[in-house]
């Protein structure tokens, strides 16, 4: 399986993805955002960071950039897209992903573990995971997940939450969202399911003695679903 | 020509900075605000002399970069 990890100015997970999806069997190549041409993907990531540190809006300046036109082309003809945190906020600055992600709510950077829950797992990401919980990081000033009254009763009819904020047992109250998300949204698909964003970091559960594992359950279950 | 836009947050997005603001203005001894939105502010200096045409150069800007329209509007405030 080939992947290809998308690397704008400013971002700082790139060279971490690269590490997970190499430890897991992806072939992964790394491209310059000026770059036009996409190589041969089964999956593209974008990764987290500061693109063009947050000018603007974050994401908002690296979702013009020009291989943009072909990460969107590539998602619109059905390939696999998947945005973690910056790469999140950039997929919604494209339109790929309905919605938008504000400044948290109490103005704080988050950096800490979460729990969150799958919902949907009728998804090339999620189908055939075992186990419904995961422990994942997140680090982020803008993760507060916020769209329109139209748009969420869109993306709830369609299926299109992928995860929520929760605690240990799965429990999604406001008290376990840690940025203000509308509805403990922590990651949502488009409707096609092929484009993922969510703002925390698989990336960073992959080896058990420095963090969890639930990196390595996810990369593992994604690369044998594209199989 | 330079064509200035304003962009403001919606009415129902949280401005969690403006209540922020809001709250130390009240510290300060601003006692008679009843709220603060905070927003950004372009001045564009565009290669165009007919009014017209620079503002309508300028309101795509805002479409297509400088505003978000799912939480944010645009205002083209002068031209000069």
């Amino acid at each position: 399986m080939k992947s290809s990890v998308i690397t704008f100015p400013g971002s700082n997970c790139d060279r971490d993805m690269d590490v997970a999806l190499s430890k897991f069997g992806f072939k992964n190549k790394m491209v310059w955002h000026n770059d036009k041409e996409l190589p041969k993907s089964d999956l593209v990531v974008l990764p987290g960071g500061f693109s063009y540190g947050d000018y603007l809006r974050c994401g908002s300046m690296a979702s013009k950039s020009k291989i943009m036109h072909s990460v969107i082309n590539f998602a619109k003809s059905g390939g696999l897209v998947m945005g973690i945190c910056n790469g999140f906020q950039i997929l919604v600055e494209t339109g790929l992903l309905p919605g938008v992600l504000l400044r948290n709510k109490y103005l704080e950077f988050i950096c800490k573990n979460v729990y969150v829950k799958v919902d949907n797992r009728q998804n090339p990401y999620f189908k055939n995971l075992d186990k419904e919980i995961f422990e994942f990081h997140i680090a982020h000033n803008e993760g507060n997940y916020f769209c329109t009254k139209d748009q969420l009763d869109e993306i709830k009819d369609n299926n299109q939450i992928a995860i929520y904020y929760c605690d240990k047992n799965g429990q999604t109250e406001e008290q376990y969202n840690p940025n203000g998300s509308m509805k403990n949204i922590a990651g949502i698909f488009n409707k096609e399911k092929n484009v993922l964003g969510m703002m925390p970091h698989p990336e960073r559960m992959i080896d058990q003695s420095l963090s969890g594992e639930d990196g390595s359950l996810f990369f593992k279950n994604l690369i044998n679903n594209l199989k | 020509m330079i064509v200035s836009a304003i962009i403001t947050l919606k009415k129902d997005v949280l401005d969690p900075q403006g209540k922020v603001i809001h709250q130390t203005l009240d510290g300060m001894g601003f006692k008679n605000v009843n709220e603060v939105r905070q927003g950004k502010y372009f001045e564009i200096d565009v290669n165009e002399n007919d009014p017209t045409k620079a503002k309508g150069i300028v309101e795509d800007m805002c479409k297509k970069l400088l505003a978000n329209l799912v939480i944010e509007n645009y205002k083209i405030i002068e031209t000069q």
